[in-house]
């Protein structure tokens, strides 16, 4: 416990101190939405747009962090000293998981108001929508922190990380897309089938979380 | 428990597979809907069921991998993985052709099955860049197995949101209104499910052996050779110097 306190404050500590990469996703996600405002041709989104545009952005920003999630413990040695501690490497994939979504609450806090001056009519689903953003941050956040740590260290780290997740990412896009659709109609939102979306988002989450805290060790051991 | 030569093995498969499509051809009646296209739900369903488990048996081979450490188990979820990503190429070439014919398109997205399998197809094609991204032998089946768990975990979970995004269109051979399929269509489609899986075994165990074969091969040569032997993937080419000639 002390080992997962250590590490994730090293990691905020030093987020804080470099802003190297919620800054940078912040900077990502609004453009992203220039892009998708001529991709898409559109001055207000509703529904089903509005959640596919909101959700792919975040999850573009999120693969920038999960590049990077593992950059200091390959260069600087990290894995060797977890290694040579005498902590459990879980200790290790907890912290990331939590860096991670604390990265990613940090830039929805920032994007989603952004997302609903550009584009949103009705600003009343905005509330219902942060708790299927969180339960998609912790999916996303499981999935990416073993895809990180896997390709930290393999030779084409950059190239591996969206191969790998994007593909793994598609039942949380579905259920998460699903959730936020009617959350956002232009209307204004409703609550047909949430409960179903999110107890599969639940289940994602439960899934990737055990399966990370089931195999992590093996990861790091040497 | 014995298993039969790869001999017999091949064997049994190429008359269980004959069988199987001569009952398909010859027995089992014609589907009243879709006519005779609906044969190719033979050879379509057993194969998908075949790679499904596959990607299963690949996970199942990796937990044993990485709880002893021994790469035989890591040679299997390899060899499973591979096999099943061929399979799984078939599928969806013949579920496109099936779909093109039932319902005049290519490609159907309000189709769970279909759009499934191509997640999965899609992940485990991934398996390849990454296991040759890592040098270290060690690591590599190491990470491979990692990677062949969570895919495992994520097959079924990803059937769940797939299928509960979308309207069942899916052709349900299983249970129509009068209650599933006749019993001369179950004979035909059991006997093709057990031949695939027959021909699935069978070229895991042929793929094994070729490599348990190239392996004890450049042993030997390394053993002939001392250490000038550099083991290489290519085979050397025919007409060329033999090292054991020139020197």
């Amino acid at each position: 416990m002390s080992a997962f306190r250590a590490i994730l404050g090293k990691d905020l500590r030093v987020e804080l101190r470099t802003l190297q990469s919620v800054p940078a996703m912040a900077l990502f996600a609004v453009t992203t939405f220039v892009i998708f405002r001529y991709g898409l041709d559109r001055t207000t989104l509703g529904g089903s747009l509005a959640a596919g545009v909101l959700l792919a952005t975040v999850l573009f920003a999120a693969i920038l962090a999960i590049n990077r999630l593992f950059v200091a413990e390959r260069d600087e040695g990290g894995f060797d000293v977890i290694r040579l501690a005498p902590v459990d490497a879980t200790a290790l994939f907890a912290a990331k998981v939590v860096a991670l979504v604390v990265y990613l609450l940090v830039l929805e806090a920032i994007a989603v108001p952004i997302f609903a001056i550009f584009f949103l009519e009705s600003w009343a689903g905005l509330a219902p929508l942060a708790g299927v953003l969180v339960l998609a941050d912790a999916g996303l956040a499981a999935t990416g922190a073993l895809v990180s740590s896997i390709a930290a260290n393999s030779r084409a780290r950059d190239l591996l990380v969206p191969l790998l997740l994007l593909p793994l990412l598609v039942p949380l896009v579905i259920a998460a897309a699903n959730a936020a659709e009617p959350l956002l109609a232009a209307d204004g939102p409703s609550y047909a089938g949430t409960g179903k979306w999110l107890a599969i988002l639940a289940l994602y989450d439960v899934v990737f979380l055990l399966v990370g805290y089931a195999v992590y060790d093996f990861l790091v051991e040497d | 428990m014995r298993f039969p030569s790869l001999r017999a093995h091949a064997a049994i498969t190429v008359a269980v597979l004959a069988a199987g499509f001569a009952l398909v051809f010859f027995y089992a009646p014609n589907d009243a809907d879709q006519g005779f296209i609906q044969k190719i739900f033979y050879l379509h369903v057993p194969l998908a069921v075949c790679a499904l488990a596959g990607f299963l048996v690949a996970a199942i081979h990796a937990i044993r991998h990485l709880r002893t450490g021994d790469p035989i188990h890591d040679a299997r979820a390899y060899v499973s993985i591979h096999l099943s990503v061929i399979f799984g190429v078939a599928v969806l070439v013949t579920g496109s052709i099936w779909a093109r014919a039932s319902w005049g398109k290519w490609w159907v997205w309000d189709e769970p099955t279909l759009v499934s399998f191509l997640i999965v197809f899609l992940l485990y094609a991934t398996y390849y860049p990454l296991r040759y991204a890592i040098e270290d032998r060690d690591r590599q089946a190491r990470y491979a197995s990692v990677f062949a768990i969570t895919a495992g975990a994520f097959v079924p979970l990803n059937f769940i949101a797939v299928r509960a995004a979308q309207s069942l269109v899916h052709p349900r051979v299983f249970a129509t209104a009068e209650g599933g399929m006749p019993p001369k269509m179950w004979v035909a489609f059991c006997a093709c499910l057990a031949g695939m899986a027959l021909l699935w075994t069978c070229l895991v165990r042929f793929e094994l052996a070729a490599k348990a074969a190239s392996a004890k091969l450049s042993r030997l040569r390394r053993a002939l050779e001392g250490e000038s032997y550099v083991a290489s993937g290519s085979r050397i080419a025919p007409g060329a110097p033999s090292r054991a000639a020139s020197t």
